[in-house]
């Protein structure tokens, strides 16, 4: 396989060589912009000196080079979205089709194609940028912190291209895949935030976790990739279709079926979703769980100096006080429907946000709570509170139907992201993505919105009863 | 002797469109087979189906044993295929091109260069062999492309409309190529509109219409079966006031006093008796000859 791949990477390496737009951009990135950095850099130095300042110049290097690194692989989206999507827009991928080569090898081989490109470009103006500094007497990063932004580097650029694959596998022009390239774009650029502010941080330990993170997508787009860039998913979708309307009917079928019965919808149809859907669930209460213990792990780690907590008892007019005030900040006001509102608003985001993400931001969100509630039972433990009973005042009474509400809402979620990576046989990403969505809605409408409901109402009602009874002075 | 091509009840299915609809038949080794059919019919589904391009939703198909999606790889070594399209990579030289896709196909490097020298020169490519493709003439474009498909010496070519967008020298060039491919014991299969083409190059003839196939034959029986017995015509130099008695052997279709039509089964009985029943009355015959029918007839007669 290996073989065939690299016979199709050497032609495509070749006609992206020959390529003036794609040539003429390297080149000035790779050769004229690390200049421009090293003298911005070399200036900024001069700058902070002036103020004895040390610690920007040894931040603001790394922070160069990624730069100088990153702007060259951006073109890997490029070539990648000419070569898959372009490729089939000029007709010239079906002769390819024809030939004995399988589905993999020639994803194998545009896959490097457009990636080997556009990193040489990026290590050969990194290396560019370090030489000038080092002949310019100035201090260069440790091995271990440019060996970090190379991995990093080119696996963004593999991440991009494997995106750049699939964005392409649904689109049958390069105008269409342009305009679909945003969901790599946005993504792209605040990771790359993300990591500027790490490197200022010198939070260097943390760039490793996004590494296996960036490797982890980088897994989930390649079979992504390979399931849909294969001979039969090309050639069955000969024009670019948004239909709204057949989207529509699809989510109908999905979502009400033939004829719209609440009946079916309570015995049989959530049920089965439910059923269906164990693995998710399962994955997702371990999620919580975890979350749970690592913010309990927290507390042990940063303990909070009694003083600050204070005994762990409430006076009942003080308490009174903060139910009536109104909300704060993200905070909602503690009455059903403020709560009910905040909750049902922050699944819908994390919903949102996990189309966007395969998932993974939905579970985020969800061990944030989690993990608060799990540091404050840690906290309390540690002040010899019973963290049992303080689970049992302040979680429990709306626990009971908020979480599993939480985790239905998630995991359906997270579905929903997971949907295009792997659509069942027989279905392509956008019929199973759509499938998910109505699935999310469904049982969002009919179970958790109920769910939250009662929980919203317990927890202004029951709870600060139950908080009162136990903590009361 | 097992025949080289077998398909059965093969039938390709887009969500809610059934591209091709239970097609079977047979075609043997060394069979210029034409598929015809109106744009949507089925054809190009049927040829992606055939080059293991496309799976079939059900039915098989064979290529000289070698199941179409069992065994895909077999069928693309021994299938040759000239796409609708040339889908030239333009910024690649001629020789460049071909010897890439040899490269694919598992031929030496040798075998790869010399053959593709020998094709290039056949289609009088040679001189423009390190050319970049986009300076080539859409005749040329198509000529580098069936090279392409015929480079690695398939035993089946499928050529999809191979002389569209050609002027008539190309065309005609590129079908006497197919003709000598036809000569040299190859089978091709024939998708193309142009029914001049079909008729002179192919062996049997396929019809589809909406996925299904409509006629399946030789194109003489086609035209036996569709449009009758020949129609043969005759013409005077002067007119006569009345034609001399004919018997039972002829079936008059035409007649006025300068000319007859008539059709029948046996020409060589028929022919000579109108000759000498015009020639007995003193009627001059400036002609007597076969009327001309196209296979567009048939086409015509069976799509409409």
């Amino acid at each position: 396989m290996l073989h065939d791949a690299l016979i199709i990477t050497r032609r495509e390496v070749r006609d992206s060589l020959r390529d003036w737009r794609i040539v003429a951009p390297i080149v000035i990135l790779t050769l004229v912009f690390p200049w421009i950095m090293n003298l911005s850099t070399r200036a900024a130095f001069a700058f902070v000196e002036e103020y004895n300042a040390q610690i920007i110049p040894a931040r603001l290097v790394p922070f160069a080079v990624m730069i100088v690194g990153f702007f060259p692989i951006s073109f890997s989206l490029i070539i990648a979205l000419e070569t898959f999507v372009g490729e089939r827009e000029r007709n010239s991928l079906e002769p390819l089709l024809g030939t004995p080569i399988s589905d993999a090898a020639l994803y194998l081989g545009k896959l490097l194609a457009a990636t080997l490109p556009p990193v040489m470009a990026s290590y050969l103006g990194m290396t560019a940028y370090l030489i000038g500094m080092a002949l310019s007497a100035q201090p260069i990063p440790d091995w271990s912190v440019l060996t970090q932004i190379a991995l990093l580097t080119t696996t963004e650029a593999l991440v991009m291209v494997a995106g750049a694959v699939v964005v392409s596998s649904h689109t049958t022009s390069v105008r269409a895949a342009n305009l679909l390239a945003s969901f790599i774009i946005i993504p792209t650029a605040f990771l790359i935030q993300v990591e500027t502010a790490l490197l200022f941080w010198g939070a260097y330990q943390v760039l490793w976790f996004i590494l296996i993170a960036l490797i982890v997508a980088l897994a989930l787009l390649i079979r992504t990739g390979v399931r849909t860039f294969n001979r039969e998913e090309i050639l069955a979708r000969e024009v670019d279709e948004f239909n709204l309307a057949a989207i529509a009917r699809m989510f109908r079928k999905f979502f009400i079926g033939e004829k719209f019965s609440l009946g079916r919808i309570y015995r049989y149809d959530l049920p089965r979703l439910v059923r269906a859907n164990g693995l998710p669930i399962i994955f997702t209460s371990l999620v919580m769980l975890g979350g749970a213990i690592l913010g309990w792990g927290l507390a042990v780690q940063y303990p909070v100096p009694t003083e600050a907590l204070g005994a762990f008892q409430v006076d009942p007019a003080e308490f009174q006080k903060q139910l009536d005030a109104p909300g704060m900040g993200i905070l909602p006001r503690l009455d059903t429907w403020s709560i009910f509102f905040n909750n049902t608003r922050a699944l819908l985001i994390a919903a949102i946000l996990a189309l966007f993400s395969f998932g993974a931001l939905a579970l985020i969100l969800l061990l944030l709570p989690v993990g608060i509630v799990g540091f404050f039972a840690g906290q309390a433990a540690r002040l010899g509170t019973d963290a049992f009973t303080f689970l049992v005042a302040f979680i429990l009474p709306h626990g009971i139907v908020e979480l599993p509400a939480a985790i239905l809402a998630t995991a359906f979620a997270l579905r929903m992201g997971a949907s295009i990576i792997a659509p069942p046989p027989g279905m392509s990403a956008g019929e199973n993505l759509i499938r998910a969505c109505a699935d999310f809605l469904k049982i969002f409408v009919f179970l958790i919105l109920p769910f939250l409901l009662i929980a919203a109402w317990v927890e202004a009602t029951l709870t600060p009863q139950v908080v009162l009874y136990i903590y009361g002075r | 002797m097992s025949p080289l091509i077998e398909t059965s009840n093969l039938t390709k299915q887009f969500e809610t469109l059934t591209a091709v609809n239970g097609l079977t038949l047979t075609v043997d080794e060394g069979t210029v087979l034409a598929l015809l059919g109106p744009n949507g019919a089925g054809k190009t589904t049927t040829v992606r189906m055939l080059t293991s391009i496309l799976k079939p939703t059900s039915g098989y198909a064979r290529i000289a044993g070698y199941d179409v999606a069992r065994a895909a790889t077999a069928v693309r070594h021994i299938v040759g295929h000239l796409t609708e399209f040339p889908g030239l990579y333009m910024r690649m030289r001629a020789l460049e091109y071909l010897d890439f896709f040899g490269e694919l196909q598992g031929m030496t490097r040798a075998d790869r260069r010399a053959r593709a020298e020998q094709l290039l020169e056949r289609f009088g490519l040679g001189e423009a062999r390190e050319r970049r493709l986009a300076g080539f003439s859409k005749g040329m474009r198509q000529k580098v492309a069936l090279i392409r498909a015929m480079l690695h010496q398939p035993r089946v070519l499928f050529l999809d409309e191979p002389t569209s967008a050609m002027d008539p020298h190309s065309a005609k060039q590129v079908r006497d190529a197919i003709a000598d491919l036809r000569r040299d014991g190859h089978t091709i299969i024939l998708c193309t509109h142009n029914l001049y083409e079909a008729e002179t190059l192919a062996d049997r003839i396929v019809v589809v219409r909406r996925g299904k196939l409509i006629a399946f034959d030789t194109p003489a029986q086609l035209k036996h079966d569709l449009l009758g017995l020949p129609v043969w015509h005759v013409r005077l130099a002067q007119p006569i006031a009345e034609w001399p008695p004919l018997n039972g052997h002829l079936q008059i279709e035409t007649q006025n006093a300068f000319e007859m039509a008539y059709r029948t089964a046996q020409p060589e009985i028929a022919n000579p008796y109108v000759l000498s029943q015009l020639h007995a009355i003193g009627a001059q015959v400036v002609m007597l000859g076969e009327a001309p029918r196209s296979l567009e007839d048939v086409y015509l007669k069976l799509v409409q």
